[in-house]
């Protein structure tokens, strides 16, 4: 273990750069005698009003292009470089088998609004993957048009509201942990509800007692991950859905958290009536740098009806159809029918993996979350916030707030010192409730050696925190370029969000220099 | 007690590497890691499920599930609104299963993502020169939503709940912008054209004073482009509204952008840039708006901004305006989008290179002449209808054939082969049993003659 580790650092140049008039030669399309003959006079059909005169792409040749990209990605970590442990995000291994599938003519060749008679194949998937997620949480019927977690979440807040709506109640509130992902208060708050925090209490988990006080009539309901943000399972949430419930308010599932007890324990099972899943976490659809991922939005039977489009439902006579959305449906939420091949890739690993082999994800996850953390809880400055012996799920937090006094060494330097030894950071300074906050998910995909290495290497960069803190804080030095200043990035004075904002901006440096 | 994985061939530790983390932590059995969960949710039986299969296997059954599609090129297609058939170039298909992009997360480590964060403010880059409009996101999910966005964002600017919409926008697009506006108290009012072809601008100026926002698309679901596209700017910015324009974003290679006829917000499809249909998903969703401190802060989205690294001797990107997003603001972000389709983004700064300016206006010239052909072609058919005819057409058309369902029309073209276009005859009653039809730089003359044997065919109930 050393810090030989090193990212490709090409001092590549943008397309802008590089381009030179008439330099890309590629053809996307050919033409024929009846079509170039006409071609002039129709494109003078067109009124001049309309006509665009310029258009300032970039010009390269087929060579440039894929160098180019192909350099970019060199300068760009993933799973199948190394080890991701980015906490409530499930970077776990993305099956290369399930591309494969996601490459078939016969699934990506479709167009989404083909008969349905024509489309018997993807409907047929998408029927067989509902009955399988259906199994995992205890749900009766999922739509697929969510295309990430949040998008999900944006549908389950909207058949909250219908829910009330329907029975006359306006109700205005939703409850949502102060541990909780960032995208619940916004999804709610745009489906435009109202959001009151729940305080954790001491031992890192919702405060019964406070949340009893806040429920009410005007509350629509809680929204929940479990287990939650700390890695540790509400293991009161049977007297929360009481509570709940008790209002005829609902419970809301986050899922992405999934991946500690799927095969385990089911949100459904717990009283939970709205689940997302994140087929791009539990279900091993690689993140793709941002996207596309996809949230499909399950539901209790009582609740079916406010389901988004498209539903797809099975008879014999009739085959796979979509079925006709019921009048109380919150509406469609995206056209089509959600992220296809992100559905397909799902359900390639469900096959893989079949019911035990979802269980045994689960265990690991929960037995390699913990057995990092057993290696990190006796170093130095560091804290395991809320009770030490609880187990962990498939994710821990620990605190450098202790780190930090002693030597001035920050959690985002730690995080950017791992970069250096070839390691991702985990995620940081969240959740909000643990100060100085280091997330780590570690996923049952990831070998025990560099289990091993990654707890090793946070050994060492500790040592170095209180020996040399200096080093910390130049880190990173060995990826393709140094620590970025993120202050430049975002001052409104130098923001620069395009190349169009570049040039203008030396353009006018120019000519004021000139002045 | 040991545990050994029998099922799950993606877990790569042995038996004894499991034993070995047990005793770490100090437990006889991985179900000890569990015991706070409440004994009576833990799951007791096996339920009936699928697999599992080894790799071989699951390739097999899915294959044997995805015949049963009719696909292209098994199939001649034409239908459109808003997702087009395309050649895919070999080299943005190289550059999307590059898996150091595919299987990297959300750039939050700039140092160690610097290719995602360049690729995608290329991308942002080379939209904002097709669209003419300084500042673009780095993706919503698909149009819809972005349009969606754009509503919201509209209101929120103006403080005025109604959206007007220009005619023809795809059904399901309008039931989106109108599933996420609704929460907001806002609404859509539609209006119409005038015979010739333009917005119809008297209706236009009734409804202004108290919307939030004009959207108009061109081309629109119908396929026509409307012919005082460059006057409703002004006439919107008067009475303090917005311009919204969607665009299917080909046709930018020829056809005026959004920033040069004034557009403050434009939202489109970005698989028509050279990605596959994918039933629909997934496909990019292009937002951008103008270079304005207000519309910037209130903008959804990510955005990756160009800067320097902290000792300033390298140029880097970031991601930038966090402060705008979920993770930071929470309930007053501007959005509650967090995974967007950043991978499609990559795949479109792919094509939109491999094009350049001429590519991309050559495909736009063959699309063009391909549908306007087409149009004049089905105009000489007796028994065809074209209500637009001779108004300027990009890539789709709508016909109807005289005394035949638009239902039989299609069923029939589909037993020889064609799936001809969209049933509209239920969204739109006065265009009668109308067919919208779809023409792109997949097909060639050769299609439109043998789609027109085939109408003949039908028509003579052969």
């Amino acid at each position: 273990m050393s810090e030989d580790y090193r990212q490709a650092r090409w001092p590549e140049p943008l397309l802008f750069e590089i381009a030179r008039s008439n330099a890309s030669k590629y053809k996307a399309v050919t033409w024929h005698d009846e079509m170039s003959y006409d071609r002039e006079s129709i494109i003078e059909s067109i009124p001049k009003s309309l006509l665009r005169e310029n258009l300032n792409l970039p010009e390269v040749s087929e060579i440039e292009v894929i160098r180019h990209f192909t350099r970019l990605s060199q300068m760009n970590y993933s799973v199948s470089t190394g080890f991701y442990p980015l906490g409530s995000c499930t970077m776990k291994y993305n099956p290369v088998g399930n591309e494969e599938v996601a490459m078939m003519d016969e699934l990506i060749n479709i167009h989404p609004l083909q008969d349905v008679s024509t489309v018997q194949g993807c409907l047929e998937i998408l029927y067989r993957l509902e009955k399988l997620l259906c199994t995992v949480t205890g749900m009766d019927r999922f739509s697929f048009a969510p295309a990430a977690g949040a998008h999900g979440e944006f549908a389950g807040c909207l058949i909250m509201r219908k829910y009330h709506l329907v029975k006359g109640e306006n109700r205005k509130v939703i409850i949502v942990p102060d541990s909780a992902h960032g995208t619940n208060p916004a999804s709610a708050s745009m489906a435009g509800f109202e959001i009151e925090e729940v305080q954790s209490d001491n031992k890192g988990m919702v405060n019964v007692e406070k949340l009893k006080e806040m429920m009410g009539e005007d509350v629509a309901g809680l929204m929940l991950t479990n287990p939650n943000t700390i890695g540790l399972f509400e293991n009161r949430i049977k007297e929360i859905v009481e509570i709940i419930h008790s209002y005829d308010g609902l419970l809301y599932y986050d899922g992405a958290n999934l991946n500690a007890i799927a095969g385990i324990v089911r949100p459904g099972d717990m009283g939970f009536d709205i689940v997302h899943l994140n087929l791009h976490k539990t279900f091993s659809t690689p993140h793709g740098g941002g996207g596309p991922g996809s949230g499909p939005i399950g539901v209790k039977k009582r609740l079916e009806k406010f389901l988004p489009p498209p539903l797809i439902a099975f008879s014999p006579e009739r085959g796979y159809y979509f079925e006709e959305p019921d009048k109380k449906s919150i509406g469609r939420i995206k056209a089509f029918h959600g992220n296809f091949l992100v559905c397909v890739k799902a359900y390639a690993y469900l096959l893989r993996l079949g019911w035990q082999g979802l269980r045994e994800a689960s265990e690991i996850s929960v037995l390699a979350s913990n057995y990092l953390l057993s290696k990190l809880k006796s170093m130095e400055g560091v804290i395991v916030p809320f009770d030490p012996e609880l187990p962990r799920k498939h994710e821990f937090v620990v605190s450098f707030k202790k780190l930090l006094k002693d030597t001035g060494v920050s959690t985002i330097d730690i995080a950017k010192r791992l970069l250096d030894y070839g390691f991702h950071a985990p995620t940081i300074y969240f959740p909000l409730i643990v100060e100085e906050a280091f997330m780590v998910e570690p996923t049952e995909t990831e070998p025990k050696r560099e289990l091993d290495r990654y707890a090793e290497t946070l050994r060492q960069i500790i040592k170095e925190a209180y020996t040399a803190p200096e080093n910390i804080k130049k880190a990173p030095t060995n990826m393709s370029v140094n620590r970025v200043d993120e202050v430049k990035a975002n001052h409104p004075r130098t923001i620069t969000l395009s190349w169009k904002i570049y040039t203008k901006r030396i353009k006018s440096k120019e000519e004021g220099e000139e002045k | 007690m040991s545990k050994s994985i029998k099922h799950n061939p993606f877990i790569p530790h042995t038996d004894e590497e499991i034993a070995e983390m047990m005793r770490s932590i100090g437990i006889n059995s991985i179900d000890e890691l569990f015991n706070d969960i409440p004994k009576e949710f833990i799951i007791k039986k096996e339920p009936d499920f699928e697999g599992p299969f080894s790799e071989k296997e699951m390739l097999e059954r899915i294959s044997n599930i995805a015949v049963k599609n009719l696909y292209y090129p098994r199939v001649q297609l034409h239908i459109g609104q808003g997702i087009y058939l395309r050649y895919v170039p070999a080299a943005v298909k190289e550059i999307l299963r590059r898996s150091e992009y595919l299987t990297s997360y959300t750039p939050y480590q700039p140092e160690a993502s610097q290719g995602m964060l360049t690729a995608l403010f290329e991308y942002q880059s080379l939209m904002a020169e097709l669209l003419g409009l300084e500042i673009v996101n780095s993706s919503m999910y698909d149009w819809s939503t972005a349009l969606g966005e754009a509503g919201r964002m509209a209101i929120r600017l103006s403080g005025r709940k109604k959206i007007i919409i220009g005619k023809y926008v795809f059904k399901e697009r309008l039931e989106v912008l109108n599933t996420y506006i609704e929460p907001m108290g806002g609404f859509i009012k539609e209006i119409g054209y005038t015979t010739e072809g333009e917005l119809n601008v008297e209706e236009l100026e009734r409804n202004l004073h108290d919307s939030a926002a004009l959207y108009v698309e061109y081309p629109n679901a119908v396929g026509f482009i409307m012919k005082n596209l460059d006057e409703l700017a002004e006439i919107v910015h008067r009475k303090g509204a917005y311009l919204i324009t969607g665009v299917e974003p080909t046709v930018l290679g020829l056809i005026k952008s959004p920033g040069e006829i004034g557009a403050d917000i434009a939202v489109g499809e970005g698989q028509s840039l050279g990605l596959p249909l994918s039933f629909g998903g997934p496909s990019l969703g292009i937002f951008a708006c103008k270079d304005d401190p207000k519309m910037l802060r209130n903008m959804p989205g990510r955005l990756i901004g160009m800067t320097e690294d902290v000792n300033g001797t390298s140029r880097c990107f970031a991601m930038v305006l966090q402060t705008r997003e979920q993770h930071i603001k929470r309930e007053k972000a501007t959005s509650n989008i967090c995974t967007n389709q950043a991978l499609m983004a990559v795949g479109v700064a792919t094509y939109l290179a491999l094009l350049g300016r001429s590519g991309l206006r050559e495909l736009a010239e063959y699309i063009f002449t391909l549908t306007n052909k087409a149009i004049e072609k089905f105009h000489k058919l007796d028994f065809v209808k074209i209500p637009f005819y001779g108004l300027p057409h990009y890539q789709e058309f709508v016909y109807s054939v005289k005394e035949m369902t638009a239902d039989k029309v299609l069923k029939g073209l589909l037993e020889k082969g064609i799936i001809g276009g969209l049933n509209i005859a239920s969204d739109y009653p006065e265009l009668g049993e109308a067919i919208v039809t779809c023409f792109t730089e997949v097909h060639s003359l050769a299609s439109v003659n043998n789609y027109i044997s085939a109408l003949k065919a039908v028509v003579r109930h052969e």
